[in-house]
């Protein structure tokens, strides 16, 4: 083979397999990303069902629920706008409390309630999810 | 005065790397030899001002001098020495001040050991170091300042993040950054080399081993990381897709692309402007991670605290440097000239499609870590989380382990597709009969981590079939360095499939002396008890397990009460056997004497640390030999 016709082979390889991760990157992006919402969110355009998500805002005061099983609870996420019911099972994460910022990874029900898989909470004691900052923001400018 | 003095040699080694720039590009552009022999002392005693500024800061940290702020805000005089010690870099000026003080030791390092490469290359490599090395200074000086002080000093500090009180994250970031830094080495040899228009096999040669050392230390890391992800937070998983970690996979990736093009050059002399392209790559993946990490941009559960402030000025950093080194690749790639020819069908042709998929690889990555920020500037918010890397990374990797069985059994320009087949034949072979007996023992489980398992039984004997039929003893150190961590990717492989498909998991609310059933162990609760540490109280749970009829032995995991900053962390207690690992957690009472326990029975996942460090112990084997090789024809020219 010449050259010239080996670095076009090569060239051409190289823009099939960028093509196909392209395309098997934004397939994928459209049903798998976990779509992040505030409760706010939900309040506005109703639960997204049928696919994972996450649901991100601070643990509301008072909301939290053991169940008789001893590894579930129940809790309530709020943005200051609007709340979700949470149920989950397992251990709950170490920086996981009443009033501080949450991310929980599940589905919604059909009646706007959401099973949470796992739950994140932070590394650093200081940390808000930005999203959860940012629709706080916004809530605030809108209430003013 | 600790302090100011750190601050001083921080200014004097700022303005050395000024001066380092400045010299390099004078003596290059008017060809003085006077001026460029005066670039490398200016080198190593920036080098030596950016250790004594970390040395100061340690220091202060090691005194808990509570008059620093940092140290008011990170440390605590009732901490550990080891993490008093560490916590100079467990924060974010002071882990970038570590970033610099290893640059400058590298920096001092060329000038000091560097013999292969020509004069003028060589001087143009330490002129793009000192650039490099500037931003990250003014970066320190004018918007993160490591020694500022706090009037009036605090009374005691507010502690180190308990998470990040653990032997294993203490030396975890000086092990990525010296990765870091070792990928801006290679940049800065690759921007040297087109400077000079020098793109050839010697430089190739010289800038090997600094590829190889940053990647030895990248993959020990990364493998840390996971181990410490695994172990510390009680989780069970050993890897999330978190942007953090992709910011440490990214140039490891790239890292991992660069070496095997950089081994074609220097064989082969053949992919020259692949190569330089790569290295910006690199560098690239490692700034963006450090943008990731440092701005706070991106949720995380790793990430510093937000500071846009401090964001921006990295993505300026980057957009300099990227874009700099970019307008000169576009500029000088006309010049390097077109290396040596090779069939498809060779040892280079692996090595390219080696770096078309980790390409592919890495640019999947990045979209996935990238396109929150993006989504999030067209005002939707979204985030990409495991699902997504698992369903696009996953195939494509491997594919890629499917093919790098076969690179290793080709000879270098031309080889005969026939004869590669029927060197494949007993990986092959290999691989079916795992998935058989997979399958007869199983009775079907799901497809990926199935294909992970026979895949990784016959990479293991293509990784070995290089040493089949030729004396040991005289087989060279590299070549056993490549054998061991292609192994050591089949290990790795192998652990994370046999991790998906065969781990078993039960979450309960224990009452004392109720036993509860686990993979093959049987777990019960016999009580919980009270313990001090040095700086922590906890709760721990005394368990008694048994594996079916053989003897019983116990595990201990704690759930830990910091008081400063007031935190509970919980401590999981795992039993380590041939075949696996029993993880244990503790979890909170439920007030009625009940207390959540959450048992994983993980066969093999340790196969996926050991293949980590299988996969650095193949890179250092490799270093060694190359560098003894080098040493010995040097001398023998030498005395020619």
């Amino acid at each position: 083979m010449k050259a010239k016709h080996q670095r076009l082979t090569l060239a051409l390889l190289a823009v099939v397999a960028i093509a196909g991760a392209s395309g098997l990157a934004l397939s994928a992006l459209k049903d798998q990303a976990a779509f992040f919402y505030a409760p706010s969110d939900v309040a506005k355009a109703g639960p997204p069902l049928g696919h994972a998500v996450r649901l991100g805002g601070m643990v509301e005061k008072g909301s939290i629920r053991r169940k008789p099983d001893g590894v579930s609870i129940d809790f309530v996420v709020t943005d200051g706008a609007a709340r979700v019911p949470v149920s989950f099972s397992g251990i709950t994460p170490d920086l996981f409390k009443e009033a501080s910022g949450v991310v929980a990874e599940g589905n919604f029900n059909a009646d706007g309630s959401f099973t949470a898989s796992n739950l994140l909470a932070k590394h650093d004691e200081r940390y808000m999810p930005p999203q959860v900052s940012g629709n706080m923001h916004e809530t605030k400018t809108l209430e003013q | 005065m600790i302090a100011e003095g750190g601050l001083a040699a921080l200014w004097l080694a700022a303005a050395l790397a000024a001066l380092q720039l400045i010299l390099a590009a004078v003596g290059i552009a008017k060809a003085r030899d006077d001026i460029m022999a005066a670039v490398r002392p200016v080198a190593i005693v920036q080098g030596l001002l950016t250790t004594l500024a970390m040395g100061l800061l340690i220091t202060v940290f090691v005194r808990s001098d509570m008059s620093v702020l940092l140290v008011a805000e990170n440390s605590h005089s009732a901490k550990p020495l080891l993490y008093k010690f560490a916590g100079a870099w467990g924060n974010h000026e002071g882990s970038m001040l570590l970033w610099v003080t290893i640059l400058g030791l590298a920096g001092g390092a060329i000038a000091i050991f560097e013999d292969r490469l020509q004069k003028p290359t060589l001087i143009a490599t330490l002129g793009a170091q000192a650039a490099i090395a500037l931003g990250f200074y003014a970066f320190l000086l004018f918007s993160s300042n490591p020694f500022a002080r706090l009037t009036p000093a605090a009374p005691d500090g507010a502690g180190l993040n308990p998470l990040l009180q653990d032997p294993g994250l203490a030396f975890h970031p000086p092990t990525l950054y010296i990765g870091y830094v070792g990928i801006s080495v290679a940049f800065s040899f690759a921007v040297g080399a087109l400077v000079t228009r020098d793109v050839g096999p010697a430089f190739a040669r010289a800038m090997r081993p600094w590829v190889l050392a940053a990647w030895i230390f990248l993959t020990l890391g990364i493998t840390a990381g996971s181990y410490w992800a695994y172990y510390e937070l009680g989780w069970g998983g050993w890897w999330f897709w978190d942007p953090v970690e992709n910011a440490s996979l990214m140039p490891w990736l790239a890292a991992t692309a660069l070496l095997h093009s950089v081994s074609v050059l220097a064989t082969r002399d053949g992919l020259r402007a692949w190569t330089i392209m790569l290295a910006v790559v690199a560098f690239s993946m490692s700034m963006v991670g450090t943008f990731l990490v440092r701005s706070g941009i991106l949720t995380s559960v790793h990430a510093f605290a937000v500071d846009p402030e401090r964001g921006s000025f990295i993505l300026a950093l980057l957009a300099i440097y990227i874009g700099g080194a970019l307008a000169l690749f576009g500029a000088r790639v006309g010049t390097v000239r077109q290396g040596n020819a090779f069939e498809l069908v060779s040892r280079e042709g692996a090595l390219v499609l080696n770096n078309l998929l980790l390409s592919v690889i890495l640019g999947i990555v990045l979209i996935g870590t990238l396109y929150p920020i993006v989504a999030a500037a067209m005002g939707t918010q979204l985030s990409v989380g495991p699902p997504f890397f698992d369903k696009t990374a996953g195939p494509v990797a491997l594919v890629l382990v499917a093919f790098m069985g076969a690179g290793p059994l080709l000879r270098w320009r031309r080889d005969e597709g026939s004869l590669l087949i029927s060197r494949m034949t007993a990986p092959i072979a290999a691989a079916c009969f795992a998935w058989a007996a997979l399958f007869i023992t199983t009775g079907g489980i799901a497809i990926l981590p199935m294909l992970g398992i026979g895949l990784a039984a016959g990479l293991a004997v293509a990784s070995v079939a290089p040493l089949w039929k030729r004396n040991l003893r005289r087989t060279p150190l590299f070549t056993w360095g490549m054998v061991i961590a292609h192994l050591g990717i089949a290990v790795s492989l192998a652990g994370m499939a046999s991790d998906s498909a065969f781990t078993k998991e039960t979450l309960v609310a224990a009452r004392v002396g109720e036993p509860h059933k686990v993979g093959p162990y049987t777990v019960v609760l016999d009580g919980i008890s009270p313990v001090i540490g040095s700086n922590w109280s906890a709760l721990q749970a005394q368990l008694t397990v048994r594996r079916g009829e053989g003897a019983a032995f116990k595990l201990h995991p704690q759930s830990r009460f910091f008081s400063s900053p007031p935190t509970v962390t919980s401590e999981s207690a795992i039993a380590t056997r041939l075949d696996g690992q029993l993880y244990t957690v503790l979890g909170a009472p439920d007030g009625a004497g009940r207390w959540q326990l959450r048992l994983w029975w993980k066969p093999f996942v340790t196969l996926i640390w050991l293949g980590g460090a299988l996969i650095a112990l193949g890179g250092a084997l490799s270093l060694f030999g190359r560098v003894r090789r080098e040493r010995k024809t040097v001398l023998r020219e030498a005395y020619a």
